[in-house]
């Protein structure tokens, strides 16, 4: 499944109220670059625990699966073939 | 400057000076209030805690008892002992004291109704005679902060629940009424009297945005937010202020469970807080910190992160209004 287009809309629109792709880099850390502060994360999951039906657990709310757009996807891909 | 690995890190590293740092501060303190703010006096809302009690007692210092007006301002969920360590230090000090209850207020505004029906939202059975707080955990493990709540029934039962996010700000805005209606109330006297109103945050919840913006936030100078927690405690004993305020703990003292500001904000104990932002300040790598609070590695980078985290995250609240197409201010209307 390819969450891109699911994730990549949400957060444009959502923080940076745009529907413009070119205003965030997939790669680009979201809370380095200050496009999601730690509410954002918490907004950011309980959208993808209603989208996708899926449980965030504590333990896996890292960084290192929610800090891009790339990094939410394989976050994703994992979770759901799980 | 280049650190070699081996230069001092302990606790002696927020070793101060205390007397020449008091006086530097109250002459500060006389400067500003004189030829900036261009005020009679100072208002300083007195809470019971060290910091707060702190800034009144240099206030005295630099202006004299008879110009600090302190302020207590309690509500229903403050505690009684908090009220009375404010009045012990006013008597201390000399200075004027006024308490005003605030609870009305917020009961008027509807602070206590929006905070409840939003902690039933979690916890349906809560109602009259239980009480709660908001645990925060996560940051130090390396993963975004959550937000919890610990609620006590009137028979003792305790009972844990995660907040969602929408529950959680609507008991932090509920909350933050408190804060601003009695910014609210220190304004009043500060315009009565023609004082300056003194905000008190330390450099650790100045720093890491410890404060709710246009409440505890908001003040016309703050005269120890470059002090670290530890230096605001030897500071009060310093200054010899009474023994029940010097060994007060820290808490919130803003909700109906008594509550940390550890367990509510900061990572770790005071203590530990502000050795932990000062290797950062310094830019000490995680493993000098480590060694330095008997951590492991990992928690001590995590709390290195979660610093930097707080910071971005509380940013906005240093922010003034943003204005668009800002003009500069003049000194003189041209004639």
């Amino acid at each position: 499944m390819d969450f891109r287009h699911t994730v990549k809309p949400f957060i444009l629109d959502n923080f940076l109220f745009t529907s413009d792709g070119s205003a965030l880099d997939d790669r680009a850390s979201l809370i380095r670059g200050g496009i999601v502060d730690s509410t954002g994360v918490l907004e950011l999951i309980e959208f993808l625990e209603e989208t996708y039906g899926i449980r965030v657990a504590a333990e896996e709310m890292v960084p290192a699966n929610f800090d891009s757009v790339d990094t939410i996807c394989a976050f994703l891909s994992r979770k759901l073939a799980a | 400057m280049i650190r070699s690995e081996s230069a001092t890190f302990d606790r002696s590293v927020l070793d101060l000076d205390l007397e020449a740092e008091a006086d530097r501060i109250a002459a500060g303190l006389r400067e500003t209030t004189a030829h900036v703010l261009h005020r009679r006096g100072l208002v300083v809302a007195i809470s019971g805690g060290i910091d707060s009690s702190c800034c009144a007692a240099l206030a005295v210092r630099a202006l004299g008892a008879g110009r600090v007006l302190g302020l207590v301002l309690p509500e229903r969920d403050s505690s009684d002992d908090s009220a009375a360590r404010a009045h012990a230090l006013a008597t201390h000090l000399g200075i004027d004291v006024i308490e005003f209850d605030i609870a009305p207020a917020l009961e008027a505004i509807g602070c206590y109704a929006a905070r409840d029906a939003a902690v039933r939202e979690a916890l349906p059975a809560y109602a009259d005679g239980w009480s709660f707080k908001i645990v925060i955990s996560g940051g130090t493990r390396g993963q975004f902060n959550t937000f919890g709540l610990v609620a006590r029934d009137p028979d003792g039962g305790m009972h844990e629940r995660r907040l969602g996010r929408a529950e959680y700000l609507q008991i932090v805005a509920a909350t933050n009424y408190k804060q601003r209606i009695r910014k609210t109330i220190e304004y009043f006297h500060a315009d009565r009297l023609n004082y300056a109103v003194v905000g008190t945050p330390n450099r650790l919840e100045y720093d890491q945005g410890f404060f709710v913006k246009n409440g505890d936030g908001s003040a016309d100078v703050k005269p120890i937010a470059h002090l670290y927690k530890t230096q605001v405690y030897a500071m009060a004993r310093h200054l010899g202020l009474p023994a029940r305020i010097c060994a007060a703990v820290p808490t919130t003292d803003t909700y109906s469970l008594e509550q940390g500001q550890d367990e509510f904000y900061f990572a770790l104990p005071y203590a530990e807080m502000d050795l932990a932002l000062w290797s950062v300040e310094q830019g000490r790598p995680a493993a000098d910190l480590a060694r330095a609070l008997g951590l492991d590695e990992d928690q001590a980078a995590a709390v290195q992160a979660d610093i930097g985290n707080k910071r971005r995250t509380t940013r906005y609240l240093h922010e003034r209004p943003v204005l668009l197409h800002a003009q500069p201010l003049r000194e003189e209307i041209p004639a």
